[in-house]
Formats: structure tokens, sequence, C-alpha cells
């Protein structure tokens, strides 16, 4: 057992921390600190800039762009960039799509897609939750029938993660409506710019728009657009919601809040001085880090697992990142909401224009904490993950 | 970055496993409960037999140079079992003062009884105002001759009754709360002034109250420096509390399996209670809840060798929080999926609750050290 990083890892990181210096526009990384949304072409302009270094789709296997990064690599890089912070990959394309095509698609559509994934020049959603399939997802109803060399696609997906920006879309639809519900699903993938294709944005609670409605009229797709097997699409979901395992704890997210956090309650006063002098609230703040610190832990055990053993049987640890992952991302909400007291109360009056600099660090906090009850929402409900955890790890 | 344990540790942990199912049911341990000072001589050779005793000694020393991941192993497998036997406060804390402050006279006059099981320790440290503040010492030694004279009471000291040597926190100058002026003795358990009150404790283990009256002592009784050891005491303290962390884990790992194999077989309304979901989500979250601990176990245990002390005693007050948090949940829970039989004292889930519980309490519990870590400018 050995809890240091070598120095070669040690380097690497300066390496990677350096160039996020260097590289991530201000403006970007400022947004990214005060919790506010990015436009598409700030997304789009640092995943190039990523992309340009080699290190757009660090963990594709090294023929398709991809570094040959060792998993603690991978570890250290997730974490600088999440806690600089810097946008991650767009996960649709990157980590979910990328990895299928690659895994079973066919050259023809390795050739066309993966070059335009890394480089960003498709946008890709996700197109797996339905208005009656959320947590059971196996229940989806779209549709897609064979007609000739088409495909004909009828139905409706939501909460598709920012398809407002979206040219393409990976899509499970039904192909064969006698078979068993996991059986007869397929992975088609296909133009957001399909005719047919309507986009219609769902405001969330914390006044952004971040997910829509997504729906099929008749939507014609080349019968080439399938990947893989017809009929197997489930076993391919399945095979990209395991695919990334550590990253969902995001503990370099949540560190760099709390860093922010014990910034702020430096600054802001209650009871005639900085409320990190408040015990209370200092204790809130220490357990909150002791947690993160278990689960950052937790997340290592499983880097350094799959890095000896490869990714093959999953250490039991790793269904325990999600949960607790999300659950401390919460928490770093909250102690936010609590350190700006009374003043999470404005809207966004000002906007992002500068004219109150004094003030704008706590627009975006309260809409952020509501934003972020998502985090247990989704990848697999909290409900969903335990589920898995009595069944696979407890053999209940 | 390696959480795995090499070919030796394996074995060592191989080892002690098989020795505890072999001879560590849980019918045994209540015999060896009903036994002289409330454990088994015969179990205790046995740990000897296998150099488990001298497992962190130095090889000079007639020990076998083990680290912090070696008394992890070994404290997860008492811990497991639910063992009586007094490893931690003769090989953990009286080993870890004698390997870091014993004069080669003093490791000549004690390793080698402890190493081969003819003699035990036991820690007098705790005092009635002083709850878990290292420093708060009441007890005086006072310099008299080349030697000391101690007075002082001395509280639920673990293994009081059957130790043959106590060591004593004292004060030889300042005031109560002065963390200058601590000295550690090595008393000989009846030297003439001690007397010992003994008692089980709520866990099954054995402690002693222990009055001090003039109990005389000569020089090579001192530890350390005998006017400024408190660096000494945190540094023994915390290798303890990384050792309960280790226990805290064994503990949580057999009570979250004997709770998953009860629900599994326990029926209700005609099934196996463990296929509702209430008490899958209560199970998975006791899963959660015991790895997060072992995160932080090993962190503390790999902690353990930082230099830094403040670095070092930052991280293992974490881990104390953890393991705690964690503990409280994993041992309620375990008792709740039990039902009544869970309250019953021939039931074992509830004496994994009780050690468990304990272990919350013994040198800082979760408020105590969630404080320090707070104090000391968090984590992050």
């Amino acid at each position: 057992m050995d809890l240091a990083f070598t120095k070669e890892e040690q380097a690497f990181r300066e390496e990677v921390r350096q160039f996020f210096r260097d590289n991530v526009p201000p403006d970007t990384r400022r947004k990214m600190v005060e919790g506010r949304h990015l436009s598409k072409d700030e997304m789009v302009t640092w995943w190039r800039i990523l992309n340009k270094k080699g290190w757009g789709v660090s963990h594709w296997p090294k023929q398709y762009g991809g570094t040959g990064w060792t998993s603690v690599q991978h570890y250290i890089f997730n974490e600088e960039l999440q806690s600089y912070p810097a946008p991650q990959p767009l996960a649709f394309g990157v980590s979910m799509v990328g990895p299928v095509i690659y895994t079973f698609g066919n050259e023809e559509q390795k050739k066309q897609y993966l070059p335009r994934i890394a480089n960003v020049d498709d946008w890709w959603c996700q197109g797996f939750s339905e208005p009656g399939s959320g947590s059971d997802l196996a229940s989806l109803k779209t549709k897609a029938e064979r007609k000739g060399d088409k495909w004909i696609i009828n139905g409706q997906k939501t909460w598709t993660t920012l398809a407002q920006h979206a040219d393409m879309i990976f899509c499970l639809c039904r192909t064969d409506p006698g078979a068993k519900k996991q059986m007869g699903i397929s992975f088609i993938v296909f133009s957001m710019k399909s005719k047919g294709v309507t986009v219609r944005p769902i405001q969330t609670i914390d006044g952004g728009v971040e997910v829509n409605e997504v729906f099929f009229d008749d939507v014609e797709v080349p019968v080439e657009n399938l990947i893989g097997e017809e009929n197997k699409g489930w076993d391919y979901a399945k095979f990209l919601l395991g695919n990334e395992r550590t990253g969902i704890a995001r503990v370099g997210v949540s560190k760099e809040r709390l860093r922010r956090i014990r910034d702020l309650a430096g600054k802001v006063e209650s009871g005639g001085k900085p409320i990190i002098q408040d015990a209370a609230f200092r204790e809130k703040l220490a357990a909150c880090e002791i947690e993160l610190k278990a689960l950052e832990l937790t997340q290592l055990r499983v880097v350094a697992d799959e890095g000896k053993h490869g990714k093959g049987k999953p250490n039991p640890a790793s269904s325990v990142l999600k949960i607790k992952g999300s659950e401390i991302q919460q928490t770093t909400t909250e102690l936010l909401m609590e350190v700006i007291g009374p003043f999470a109360a404005p809207y966004d009056v000002h906007g992002d224009d500068g004219s109150n600099e004094a003030m704008d660090w706590t627009a975006q906090i309260a809409p952020s904490y509501f934003n972020n009850r998502k985090v247990s929402i989704y990848g697999g409900s909290n409900e969903i993950q335990r589920n898995i955890i009595a069944k696979a790890v407890l053999g209940l | 970055m390696d959480f795995d344990l090499n070919e030796e540790q394996r074995l060592l942990k191989d080892s002690i496993d098989g020795l505890l199912t072999d001879s560590y049911d849980f019918e045994s341990r209540k015999k060896y409960m009903m036994e002289k000072g409330g454990w088994s001589k015969t179990v205790w050779l046995k740990l000897a037999e296998q150099g488990l005793l001298g497992l962190p000694f130095a090889e000079a020393d007639g020990g076998f140079g083990g680290g912090g991941v070696e008394t992890m192993i070994v404290m997860e497998a008492l811990g497991k079992a639910l063992v009586l036997e007094p490893y931690l406060a003769t090989v953990v804390i009286g080993g870890g003062f004698l390997r870091h402050a014993g004069t080669d006279a003093q490791k000549a006059a004690h390793v080698p009884g402890i190493i081969d099981g003819s003699k035990t320790l036991a820690f007098a440290q705790l005092e009635k105002n002083s709850r878990y503040d290292l420093f708060d010492v009441a007890t005086t030694a006072k310099k008299k001759g080349d030697g000391w004279v101690i007075d002082g009471e001395k509280f639920v000291v673990l293994n009081g009754e059957n130790a043959d040597t106590l060591i004593v926190t004292a004060r030889t100058k300042g005031e109560r709360r002065d963390k200058a002026g601590i000295g550690v003795f090595l008393v000989p358990a009846n030297a003439k002034g001690v007397t010992k009150k003994s008692y089980p404790t709520q866990d099954g283990l054995h402690a002693a109250d222990i009055t001090l009256t003039g109990v005389e002592i000569g020089p090579d009784a001192v530890l350390g420096n005998p006017e400024d050891s408190l660096a000494l005491i945190e540094r023994v303290v915390d290798e303890a509390r990384v050792a309960l962390c280790a226990e805290a884990v064994g503990l949580m790992d057999e009570s979250l399996k004997t709770t998953v194999e009860y629900i599994k077989t326990r029926k209700q309304f005609g099934v196996a209670i463990g296929s509702f979901q209430s008490l899958q989500h209560r199970a998975s979250d006791m899963f959660v809840a015991a790895e997060q601990a072992r995160s932080m176990s090993m962190f503390a245990t790999m902690a353990g060798d930082f230099e830094n002390a403040k670095e070092r005693s930052n991280a293992i007050a974490a881990a104390k929080v953890q393991i705690g948090k964690s503990l409280k949940f994993v041992g309620q829970q375990a008792i709740q999926l039990h039902g009544g039989i869970g309250m019953t004292m021939e039931a074992k889930i509830g004496h994994y609750f009780k050690r468990l519980t304990m272990i919350e309490n013994s040198f800082g519990d979760t408020d105590y050290h969630q404080r320090r870590v707070a104090d000391g400018g968090g984590l992050i």
C-alpha cells in the first residue's frame, strides 16, 4: 500500500495544470467558478483547444486519438480539469457515443464519426429517457420501423441535455415490438437537422434551459445509421452507462467548490465577523471536507484497481461513487447558500455584464443549489444505485 | 498509488484470519470472557506463537519490523472476530511507547516479554475530567532523589486488571491543562501504592480504575523527556486511533455480512425480508458507509508515516470522524434490520454494535475530531 503519486505522475499533474493556466480562456473559468452557464461557442472553443493538444478524447484507444495514459493519469487529468475549473469534454460525444462507435461500429462509421466527435464538429446529444421511461428505461416506446433502406422513427425523448446545440443524436429505439422489453431495442444515430425532429426546451427550477423534449415525427434515417447489431441496443446502452465509473464522483468539482466556500466564508460577515469564524459553520464545512476526502480515497482505490487489474471486474467500491459524489456536490451548494444568507434571494438582476462586481458572485448561488438537485436523479437515480448495490454487491 | 497488500502482507492476513476462524467463534469468545481479566491466555500465546505480538517491533529488538499496514491487517482481523485480548493496550500502545521512546535498557526489559506473550501492558491515561484532551493531566510525578513519586487517579484503563506494567501519564510541572510538563512513566502494576478496581466494560472487555498513591519508581521508569512528552503521547495515541479505525472496519464488515445473511434467511409475509426494497436500501447505505470507512482507515494507516505531525494528526482526526459516523450508522442499522433478535445478548450482532459504540468514544469522539479538523483549517 502506498498513497504517494510517483515523480512522473506529479510532473504530469504540473504539466496539465500549467496547460490549463495557459490555455483556458479566463472568462470561461470565471463563469465556471460563478456557476454560470456557458455559451455553445465558449465550450466548443475550449474543447478544440484541448483537442488540438491531443487531450480531447484522452481515454480513447490510441488509434482513434487517445493518449494511452494510465488510469492514474486519467484520474489526475480529470481532477485538475474539474478543480481548475474548466469544462469537461462533452460527455455525450466523448464518453458515451464515441466508445460505443469504436467498440461496436463498423469501419465506415468509425471513420465518419470519431474525428468529428473529437473536434466537436458534431455536438451530440443522448436520446434515452422518455416521458414514460425514466428509471425503467427499457420500457421505452420510441420506435424505428424498417422501410426499404430507411428507418422511420416516431416517438418522443425527454431530458435531452443541451439538445438545442446538438447536430447529432444517439437514440435507443424499439425495433422489435414483439420481443421482451430489453431485447427489441436498437442503437441508431442521426442528424438533429433531419426533417421531423422538433426540440422543445424545458425550463428547470433554476430558471435555466439545459434540457429539452425532442419529438420525432416520421423522421427518415438511412439504414446504415444503425450502430452494431439490430436489437442489441440495450447491451450497448449498458456498456455506455458502465463505461465511466470514476468521473461520476466529480471529486474535483466538489474540491473547487469547497475552496470557494472557504474563500467566501472568510469575507462574508455574520455577527460582525467572517462566517468562517462561526464554529457551527466551520464544523459543517469540515464535515463535508472529510466526506469528500473519504470519497477521493474510495475513488483512488477504484482507479488503482483498474490500473492493476483492468476494467473487467469493477471494484465493488465503485458503486459508492455516484451516491456519495452526488450527495457531496449537493452539500457544497447548500453550504454556499448558507454563506450567502439573505442575498440568496435576488434574481440575477444584473445579468453577467460586470456592472456590479461586488454582488455578481451571489447571482448564481441559489440557481446552482436548485440545479444541483439533479445530480442525485440523473445517471441512474441514487435509489436505482441502491438497488444495484443490493443486487450486485450484497446479493439481495 | 497502490491499495493492494503485498505478498507478505497477504500471508499475514491469511494466517491471522485462519487462526481466528479456528479459535474464535462466538461461543468460544463467551468462554474466554469468563477467564481471569476477561480474556484467554491460551489465545494470547497462540498470537505470540504466530509472531503477531512482535509484529511492529524492530528486528533488532526481536520483532518483525512491521509497519502501519501490518497493524491494520491485524486490527481488522481482530475486529472481525470481536477479539477480547489486549492487543491494542499491549502491542499497539504499550509497544508504541517503547518503540518511540524506550531506551535500549527499557526495550530489553519489556519487549521480549510482550513478544513471547508472558507480559501485557496497559495505558493509564484517562482522568476524571480530562475527557479527550491528552494534555489534561492532574496526576503528578514529583522528583524524589533520582527517582519519582506518582500520585493520581486513572480511569477506564483497558487491560488494567491483568497488565504487568502500567504506562502512566503524569505531570512533572505546570498546571492541569498546560501542554508542557507532562511525562510518561513505566510503573510495575504491583508497585506499592497502586490499587485497582476492575470491571467488565460495556463491550465485554475489561478495564480498571487505578489509584496511585505515593508510588515510588526509579529513574529507569521514565519514557522520553519527563517534562515534555505530549508529542510522544500524541504520536502513540494517533497510532492507537488508526488501529481502532481498522478494528472498526473489521467490525463493520462482519456486522454487514451478518445482517445481509440474516435478512436473506429471515422470512415474513412468506418471503425473505431481504426482498423488501426498504431493507435493501438500508443495507446498501450500510455498504456505502463501510466502504467510506475503509477508505479512511487506509488513509489514516498511510498517514501514520507522514513526517509532518500536523498533517498526520489532521488526517487521522478526519479518519476517526468518518469511522465514527459510519460505525454509528452501520451498528444501529444492523440492530434495526435484525429486529427483536438483534436486541438479545444471545445474538452476536448486538456485541458487535456494542464494541463499535465504545470505539466511537475512545481517544476522541466524532465531534471532538471534527472540531480538530475544523480548527486546523480543514482538509482541502
